[in-house]
């Protein structure tokens, strides 16, 4: 017997050897947030204070939040092409009937997150590409957003407003709101026992779906969530910009989709990290402020995200070769 | 067949078709209390679509579903479960991003609430410790970080977990394709612990030593029909084999042993955990075996000889080019969106261009040779590759190899999962290649099969810790040295 032991020993040592691989990836996020803030504290001392850091990161916020509606698609192998139109319409819709009409506009974004729903369910039992889908509803959520509010205007609802500049003593509220939502959204799906369900489909449909769940429901959850998430960020962001345009969220879609590959997501398998989305979220909204503390016009700001991501998805890569290599 | 009552389940007149093919055509199938059916047959002879059915992941088109003395109507997989049904399906059905305890959850709703992870974790672990003692997997691990053995034990011992409905029936289709014989004797003989204890297992196995060992009655399928089940003594590995539908015959044909050292070296490899002078070599025209527990080293050391033909890797001498068939064809083997021909092709392109452009009555001629040479079994080998069966998807990993210019062909574990006569076809297609020239290097975790190597090496801690000549090669020498303390050899 002792020589069978003596197997299970030796076979114990690849998987000890995946344990730094694994924190250093984990680590990654963290690692290039740091970067950035080091950046810019180097460059510009003052900036990190209470004032600086509020200034700085509340326009995160509804970066983050997209960031973790499109984390929700992502986890069961989709990608929403639609979700910064969304964040348009919704904005619209908050600036204009949600101000003046509260009941209604109310109604109209529990619609709009029904509709998400409703997209989940249509690509499961239609079994359709989420891309194509989501293209659609791309223009769906501009047309409409055009139609609530043609040209830029509209006012953001008094509550809004004051909730989004609301001033928490000593650490500022971006921050707290930051981790406020990586803490609930990472207990969410990667402590609850559900959780573990909803990402397990994103790793093996089949497994889940013959252990007697329903992948319909699943997607639906997911797809709503993406709903809530994106009303969330629409919200946010009127509460900080003040004002609307039909085409606020622009820039959103993709912006949400980088966040998630650079906090640690993987496209494909029901690989996500809440924590880690939000912090690329935040990497990439400050990425903006070191390129203008640097003085590079706004125009390079986009490549320079882009840039940002290839060079955190390259030491991903290095780090999962060197593990190759050792097990 | 006793009594009715104790029947856990009962087939009445199954059929079930997929568009034109029949794969199960009236079948009556029955397991009963505290006895363990083996299924056999070949691939393609409806086993897995039994299973699945039993299971409750496939509607029959016809035919009773009888559990405990009840008829089911409305048999789903919620039911079966509920039922006390269990079912380990031949491709694994893990979730790869998940931890093992989070893939135990997936199968008990009732885990849930506070601390549901260890509570998981728990069950997992007390179920391992049980059937595979020092398994070595922590159940905080993500599965898709274990070794294919490992989460073939993983998944195996997470059907025998019980939190509120009762086990009545496992169900393991190909249960030890992926597990070293030691681990595999450990998982049977728990099987029979189990079924001693009063649950009833159906065990399907390409491996008829095992069917034949541990079963109490043995069902034999072919084309869809059950064509024999009686008590498992009444068998024998001939008679199995006719039954199927193959051809009883003794499994090595060997040619005369050509002694060592008359043809040339075409690969000599050293281990690079090896201390003493130890070293692989393959000459010209041999077949030789890599053996040993599953995980020590032997495909490790494959990979590294098909990279030293590409590049210097130390320690590694390679004169020729060289082929991988793959041994986890899912993963590495096929393309799953291609056809067949495209799957087959692939490794011979150069040949197969007209200037430019990949020419496609090259490569359907090409791909036909083969077909026909290694007998594919499709209708059309424009077909995609996953329109085969595993066994016929393997051929065509060994038709890629084989086509192509390499003199060298290694392979990994090829013939998990693949029916017995799809298996010695293989075999003396690797014969008759050897005898032209080529060099074959064999990974197999099983016996049957080192027995048509030429020369055995065996592995143990990534090292090589016994050189067998053919003569030298039984079943006792290899288990024990696989298991041989390092530094005693």
């Amino acid at each position: 017997m002792s020589s069978a032991n003596g197997a299970g020993a030796v076979r114990i040592s690849p998987a000890a050897l995946k344990a730094p691989r694994r924190f250093l990836r984990a680590a990654l996020p963290a690692l290039s947030l740091a970067l950035v803030l080091l950046g810019i504290a180097w460059l510009n001392p003052r900036a990190i204070s209470y004032f600086g850091l509020n200034l700085m990161l509340n326009l995160g916020i509804p970066v983050a939040l997209a960031t973790i509606a499109q984390m929700f698609v992502i986890t069961v192998n989709d990608l929403d092409l639609s979700i910064g139109t969304f964040v348009s319409f919704v904005g619209c819709v908050a600036a204009t009937w949600l101000r003046d009409y509260p009941l209604f506009g109310s109604v109209v974004l529990l619609g709009s997150i029904c509709i998400y729903a409703l997209v989940g369910a249509v690509i499961h039992l239609r079994n359709v590409p989420s891309i194509v889908v989501t293209l659609g509803m791309l223009f769906v959520w501009q047309g409409l957003a055009i139609l609530v509010l043609p040209k830029p205007g509209g006012k953001a609802p008094a509550w809004l407003h004051d909730l989004m500049n609301f001033h928490t003593p000593y650490v500022p509220f971006p921050i707290i709101a930051a981790i406020a939502i990586a803490a609930l959204v990472h207990v969410g799906v990667m402590r609850t026992s559900y959780g573990a369900i909803l990402r397990g489909s994103g790793g093996n449909a089949n497994a889940i779906a013959r252990a007697g769940w329903s992948l319909l429901k699943i997607k639906v959850i997911m797809f709503a969530l993406a709903g809530v998430f994106g009303v969330l960020s629409g919200l946010a962001l009127i509460g900080l910009a003040t004002s609307a345009d039909a085409n606020i969220g622009k820039g959103y879609t993709l912006l949400s989709i980088a966040g998630v590959i650079l906090g640690g997501g993987e496209f494909v398998g029901g690989r996500v990290s809440p924590i880690g989305a939000v912090i690329g979220a935040l990497t990439l909204t400050l990425a903006g402020t070191l390129l203008n503390f640097m003085r590079i016009s706004p125009d390079w700001q986009v490549g320079a995200q882009g840039a940002i991501l290839i060079i955190v998805l390259a030491a991903r890569a290095i780090i999962n070769r060197i593990d190759g290599r050792t097990a | 067949m006793s009594g009715l009552p104790l029947d856990i389940v009962k087939l009445n007149g199954v059929e079930k078709h997929f568009g034109a093919v029949r794969a199960l055509a009236g079948v009556d199938f029955a397991a009963s209390v505290g006895e363990c059916v083996g299924l056999v047959g070949h691939n393609g002879a409806g086993k897995s679509t039994l299973m699945h059915v039993l299971a409750g992941t496939l509607i029959p088109n016809e035919g009773q579903i009888i559990i405990g003395a009840e008829p089911q109507k409305d048999y789903t997989v919620v039911l079966a479960q509920k039922l006390g049904i269990r079912c380990v399906f031949q491709e694994l059905s893990l979730c790869p991003n998940l931890t093992v305890a989070e893939n135990v959850r997936v199968l008990h709703p009732l885990i849930a609430g506070w601390g549901w992870r260890r509570r998981a974790g728990e069950l997992i672990r007390n179920k391992l410790d049980e059937i595979f003692p020092g398994h070595g997997i922590s159940a905080d691990a993500v599965v898709g970080d274990l070794s294919i053995g490992k989460r073939q034990m993983v998944e195996v011992a997470r059907a025998f977990t019980v939190t509120e409905a009762p086990l009545h029936l496992v169900i393991l289709d190909e249960p030890t394709s992926s597990l070293d014989s030691h681990r595999a004797s450990q998982l049977l003989s728990h099987v029979r612990r189990v079924v001693a204890s009063g649950a009833g297992c159906v065990l399907i196995s390409h491996l008829l030593g095992e069917i034949l060992e541990y079963s109490d009655r043995i069902v034999v399928l072919r084309d869809g029909k059950v064509v024999a089940a009686d008590r498992a003594s009444a068998f024998n590995r001939d008679k199995l084999v006719t039954t199927m539908g193959g051809v009883a015959r003794k499994m090595s044909s060997p040619k005369e042993a050509v002694p060592r050292g008359t043809t040339p070296v075409r690969v000599s490899a050293r281990p690079t955990k090896q201390r003493d002078g130890i070293e692989l070599i393959a000459h010209q025209g041999e077949i030789v075996g890599l053996a040993g527990l599953s995980g020590h080293g032997q495909t490790e050391i494959l990979l590294s000889i098909f990279k030293a033909a590409i590049r210097r890797v130390p320690g590694i001498k390679v004169t020729d080019p060289v082929a991988l068939v793959a041994g986890d064809r899912q993963t590495d083997g096929i393309f799953p969106l291609w056809s067949i021909t495209q799957n087959i092709g692939i490794r011979s392109i150069a040949s197969l261009h007209r200037g430019f452009l990949i020419s496609p009555q090259l490569e359907n001629r090409f791909a036909e040779r083969w077909r026909a040479r290694i007998n594919i079994r499709t209708l059309d080998m424009r077909n995609n590759i996953l329109s085969l069966s595993g066994g016929n998807q393997q051929k065509a990993l060994f038709a890629r190899a084989l086509g192509s210019e390499a003199k060298i062909v290694l392979m990994d574990d090829p013939m998990r999962g693949v029916d017995i006569s799809t298996k010695l076809e293989v075999y003396d297609l690797i014969r008759s290649e050897a005898n032209t020239g080529r060099t074959f290097l064999w990974y197999t975790t099983e016996m049957e099969e080192l027995e048509n190597c030429d020369h055995v090496y065996v592995f143990r801690n990534r090292r090589i810790v016994a050189d067998l000549r053919r003569g030298e090669l039984n079943e006792e020498r290899v288990i024990q040295s696989s298991f041989e303390e390092v530094g005693q050899s």
